[in-house]
């Protein structure tokens, strides 16, 4: 036990040293609101953070190899969707996307993406949020313009991901906001002005405020 | 489903039981009769099925009923965007066998060639890093007990009952002994430029299914598994190398992990504003609510079961909270109006599956069967009425914590009670 701790303060004590404190500030669970309370910088509930009864040896190896940042590129596909950071060069047209709509996903998504054999539809929805009967489309839910492109480009079509080109991609994604309503039939998308596609829900979203609960522990005659 | 239906053992084995004893009398005819008299089995008389030279055991044939079910009660139009649940209700103790642990998968199930994967760690570090198999396994590692709950155990089922098993109903949750290297370790290897604060995580699936995570969370305790429950992953649990965010809805913990990329601030993806996000009054949507409550539900009796008998019943079920421990599982007979405290069945860890029980005689009239966990923190689960107050339940809602009751009528059956105790 005593050299598990001590283990365990040496691999913070690195750890501060290396980078920020993180996971070794306030590591006692009776911490006050630590534990099942913390919160990220950022104010996302953490949930209990340490400590942990299971640590590491302090040794610390190094068995990376280094690569450069120009060879992570056929991975690096992510778009941080607020700002679009990450959307490559590149444009495409609604013209374009209803064919290549109709090539490569209508089979799925149906016509005028209305809804197929294996997806519902992908248009419509806006102001259902506030019935009973929430309709959740790209262009009803998305809050930024760029989580269309960020997920057409990493996961469809469903049977060949990753296989449509940056045009493609940009194509494609002019004609779902088209058919919903929020980008003019002539419209050609790029990097900046698929940004700049003013969405609907960009302010429907709240960061986690759990726990929001509070049931008493009542044992007798409780209701 | 008809093995659900089989009989719990019941009082009147027992009084039969004791009664051999109880009569007392001379030792060669002793004893009222009643029980059929024994007669020397099969197996007893021939032996067995020689040692295979090698193989991977599997259970008896006579388990074969205890599988992992794909989700019928919301049924999806293809297979590979979908789910499969765990047998709860024929599990005993805190551990799922890595072959009943459930599922779900964004685009079907990859068989990845670990001689060839590779993880990679980029963006806002030092020095972008990749790592080969035989590299990560070559780390100081760590073993840890926690459960993994789906964000969506237990949608259908909120204001009236959908399903019928415990399956059905939570079985979107197992017990896994993880083992691999920390994330910080590696993390801190290829070393963090300042301002980092968020990090993304990605598969190698045809999904690239992928969240991003407060940089808190990775440090704190995130793993960077390899092996669960005494062996590599499976394929349909992210072999070769999976991230496992203790205590956080399952997909965050990314699986077929093939990149980390550092940043500051989140992504907003698809998979954290159209999905898995929470409706909330108003039209609103809760956003990056992660963390899985404190909540707990009785296996034995479930729903589908039947008690063939009045008499002795043991009642257990499991408690987890991603908030800490459990420190302790209430237990009531009625409904709800009055509550026992049940026995907490050690080990007791962190945001780990931990199990209860509770002796019950049961009379043999209608009764109806919740459980009630508290956790380290002294939060207390709540009914699906306390989470009412706060979040609107429209269409697919995710996380359910509420209390689950099981009703149980005259004939001993028993049925799910949800929206109706």
């Amino acid at each position: 036990m005593r050299s598990a701790k001590r283990e365990a303060a040496v691999a913070c004590a690195l750890s501060a040293a290396l980078l920020l404190a993180w996971g070794c500030a306030g590591t006692g669970e009776t911490a006050g609101a630590g534990g099942g309370m913390a919160k990220s910088a950022s104010g996302i509930p953490l949930g209990k953070t340490g400590p942990h009864e299971v640590q590491p040896i302090a040794d610390r190896p190094r068995f990376g190899q280094p690569i450069s940042e120009a060879d992570v590129a056929a991975w690096n596909i992510d778009v941080r969707t607020p700002d679009g950071r990450g959307l490559p060069a590149g444009r495409g047209s609604v013209e374009q996307g209803k064919k290549v709509y109709e090539a490569k996903c209508l089979a799925c998504h149906g016509a005028d993406a209305k809804g197929g054999p294996v997806f519902g539809t992908m248009v419509g929805g806006v102001g259902s949020f506030t019935t009973n009967a929430r309709v959740l489309t790209p262009g009803s839910m998305y809050p930024y313009a760029p989580v269309l492109f960020d997920y057409v480009r990493r996961a469809m079509p469903m049977d060949r991901p990753q296989s449509l080109t940056n045009e493609e991609v940009y194509a494609v994604t002019a004609y779902l906001l088209n058919l919903n309503g929020l980008v003019p039939p002539n419209a050609v998308l790029d990097a900046a002005s698929l940004v700049a596609v003013q969405m609907p829900n960009r302010n429907g979203f709240m960061v986690d405020n759990r726990p929001d609960t509070n049931a008493q522990r009542c044992m007798k005659d409780c209701k | 489903m008809s093995k659900d239906k089989e009989p719990l053992p019941g009082r009147r084995s027992f009084l039969r039981n004791t009664a051999a004893f109880a009569g007392g009398g001379a030792i060669a005819a002793a004893g009222a009769s009643g029980a059929a008299p024994l007669e020397i089995a099969p197996s007893s008389k021939e032996p067995g099925r020689p040692i295979p030279e090698s193989m991977y055991g599997s259970p008896s044939k006579f388990e074969a009923h205890v599988a992992r079910r794909r989700t019928d009660v919301l049924k999806n139009r293809q297979n590979w965007s979908d789910w499969s649940m765990t047998p709860l209700q024929y599990q005993p103790g805190i551990i799922t066998p890595n072959g009943l642990v459930f599922e779900r998968h964004h685009a079907g199930i990859p068989d990845i060639d670990p001689a060839t994967h590779r993880l990679v760690i980029h963006g806002m570090v030092k020095q972008p890093l990749t790592f080969s198999m035989e590299d990560l396994v070559r780390y100081p590692s760590v073993s840890r007990f926690h459960f993994h709950e789906c964000s969506g155990n237990g949608l259908t089922d909120w204001l009236k009952p959908a399903a019928t098993t415990v399956q059905q109903t939570h079985g979107l949750l197992s017990g896994v002994l993880w083992t691999g290297v920390l994330a910080s370790t590696l993390m801190e290897e290829a070393g963090l430029d300042p301002g980092a604060s968020w990090v993304l995580f990605e598969g190698a699936d045809a999904a690239a299914h992928a969240r991003s995570i407060p940089l808190e969370k990775v440090m704190d305790d995130a793993i960077i598994a390899y092996a669960m429950n005494g062996e590599r992953l499976r394929a349909e649990n992210g072999y070769p190398v999976r991230l496992v965010l203790p205590g956080w809805e399952g997909n965050t913990s990314i699986k077929w992990l093939r990149r980390i990329k550092v940043g500051d601030q989140p992504w907003h993806l698809r998979s954290e504003t159209a999905r898995y996000t929470d409706p909330m009054p108003e039209g609103k949507w809760r956003q990056f609510s992660m963390v899985m409550e404190t909540k707990s539900v009785i296996t034995s009796p479930s729903g589908g079961q039947s008690l063939k008998r009045p008499g002795f019943y043991e009642v257990t079920g499991l408690a987890w909270s991603g908030s800490g421990k459990i420190r302790a599982v209430d237990v009531s007979f009625d409904g709800g109006k009055n509550w026992r405290e049940a026995v907490v069945e050690g080990p007791v860890m962190d945001k780990s599956l931990t199990r209860f029980k509770i002796g019950w005689n049961w009379d043999g009239k209608p009764a109806v069967l919740m459980s009630r966990a508290v956790d380290s923190n002294g939060y207390v689960q709540p009914t699906v009425a306390d989470i009412q107050k706060s979040r609107a339940i429209v269409g697919f809602v995710q996380h359910h914590n509420g209390i689950q009751p099981w009703a149980i009528n005259e004939k001993g059956e028993v049925r799910n009670a949800i929206g109706q105790a």
